[in-house]
């Protein structure tokens, strides 16, 4: 057994104290530790985007982030991206436009959306698509999930309005 | 797969960092964690000791220095995209960040992360090269002040020492009215660059070339200034053909040879990505004056 420490740390607004394997990936702690398995582990290099998680409100690679870095921090997986009941707007948003097919890669694709257009008010198409470079998927494609996040903003405009 | 055991240290000063890189055998410094995690997961890497820096508040700073900006190693590449003082004295380090990696990868890599992994590739050593950035690294024998073009010492091989750790950069701006830009060839947004280039430009009163510098990277294992060319440019008047001959040097570069592109394809892209920085650094010049 490697060596373990306590963490503590805020994970979906809740309050987590465990202690972990110093080498535990952030991905498989949520997962495996406190199975929240709506984060899903792809490549574990950093590239595919599947286990995207917001750390302290920005979007990170959960596998390329270690359990004991977390320590102190303030963790959202897409389990606390979802009401208790239904879906989120943006959620709602991908149901409608197709933006989903087997949904490997949605939890991901929602977490860096979802502090993307906390700072884009407005963005356009390119900005989208630039935003999503970071998340692969392989079967859906991603018209649907840039009409999703079109019509949320667009929503949300009129809301404001 | 999953990392090996290892044990992890937190130093929260750089001077325990330092000495525990002085007493700890086969020691890594974990910064951002971008590369060298996905390293361990694959266990290209297996340190006995991992010493993660990223709770010591000293090497996050940004700050003015002269003429210039001194970056703590530990700055994270989005905090220095959003910073007003790089983006107003610096741009073209924003311009270059844009494309490194993607909004998940920046929100934890680092500004020193990058110049220490030295991925041939990498956007960061290229931006330093052009703005003759000077290196600061400690070890708890001392500091070294590293200029930029003695950082890379071949494939990967940045000029540190196993107990010496980078804790900042400081980068000369250029005067307000500069010319610059970034540009790159990648397959999709974000993947590592097959070639890139940046440049940085200012004009005399008479519209001839008072001053420029031109930094390639994906080329050859480090990033390469080309120096030749910018000679050749100064007191010239700027035109694409004036532009097109000095880029031209970037074809005797020596290329990397490898999956992702032949060298001489990159010898390629380095001479056309060259010749559009210097005209598109030009163009911003003209639009600093207008």
């Amino acid at each position: 057994m490697g060596e373990r420490r306590e963490i503590q740390l805020t994970v979906n607004g809740e309050a987590v104290s465990r202690e972990v394997e110093v080498r535990w990936t952030l991905v498989d702690f949520l997962r495996h530790e406190l199975m929240l398995t709506g984060t899903h582990v792809g490549c574990e290099h950093g590239v595919c985007g599947a286990c995207t998680v917001l750390l302290d409100g920005r979007s990170a690679r959960s596998c390329l982030t270690l359990a004991v870095q977390a320590d102190g921090c303030d963790v959202t997986t897409i389990e606390g991206l979802s009401p208790k009941e239904g879906l989120s707007p943006l959620q709602q948003a991908f149901a409608d436009h197709h933006g989903l097919q087997c949904g490997y890669c949605t939890p991901g694709v929602l977490c860096t959306l979802t502090e993307f257009l906390e700072t884009n008010a407005d963005p356009s198409e390119e900005e989208i698509r630039i935003a999503l470079s970071g998340n692969l998927c392989r079967c859906t494609g991603y018209q649907g999930m840039v009409d999703a996040a079109l019509a949320y903003v667009a929503a949300r405009k009129s809301q404001l309005a | 797969m999953k990392p090996a055991p290892f044990s992890y240290h937190r130093p929260e000063s750089v001077d325990d960092a330092l000495a525990m890189l002085a007493n700890l055998e086969d020691a890594k410094i974990l910064a951002g964690g971008q590369s060298l995690m996905a390293m361990m997961n694959f266990r290209y890497l297996a340190p006995e000791h991992i010493i993660d820096i990223n709770r010591i508040p000293e090497l996050t700073e940004i700050r003015e220095e002269g003429d210039g900006i001194r970056f703590g190693a530990m700055v994270r590449q989005r905090d220095a995209l959003d910073s007003p003082m790089v983006q107003a004295r610096c741009p073209l380090l924003i311009e270059a960040l844009e494309n490194v990696g993607h909004i998940q990868t920046r929100n934890r890599g680092t500004v020193g992360g990058s110049l220490s992994h030295l991925d041939p590739s990498a956007e960061m050593p290229a931006v330093f090269s052009a703005l003759d950035a000077t290196l600061h690294v400690g070890s708890a024998r001392g500091t070294r002040d590293i200029p930029i073009a003695d950082w890379s010492l071949g494939y990967m091989m940045p000029n540190l020492e196993p107990d010496e750790l980078l804790v900042g950069i400081t980068a000369p701006c250029w005067p307000k009215d500069h010319g610059y830009a970034f540009l790159e060839m990648a397959r999709r947004h974000g993947d590592f660059a097959m070639a890139g280039a940046g440049a940085l430009m200012t004009l005399n009163s008479d519209g001839t070339i008072a001053r420029v510098a031109v930094a390639l990277t994906g080329v050859d294992t480090g990033p390469v200034r080309l120096h030749d060319a910018e000679i050749a440019l100064i007191g010239q008047l700027p035109s694409e053909a004036v532009f097109a001959a000095a880029a031209k040097s970037a074809e005797t570069v020596a290329g990397i040879d490898d999956v992702h592109a032949s060298a001489a394809y990159r010898q390629r892209l380095a001479v056309v990505y060259a010749r559009r920085a210097l005209i598109k650094a030009h163009d911003r010049t003209l639009q600093g004056r207008a």
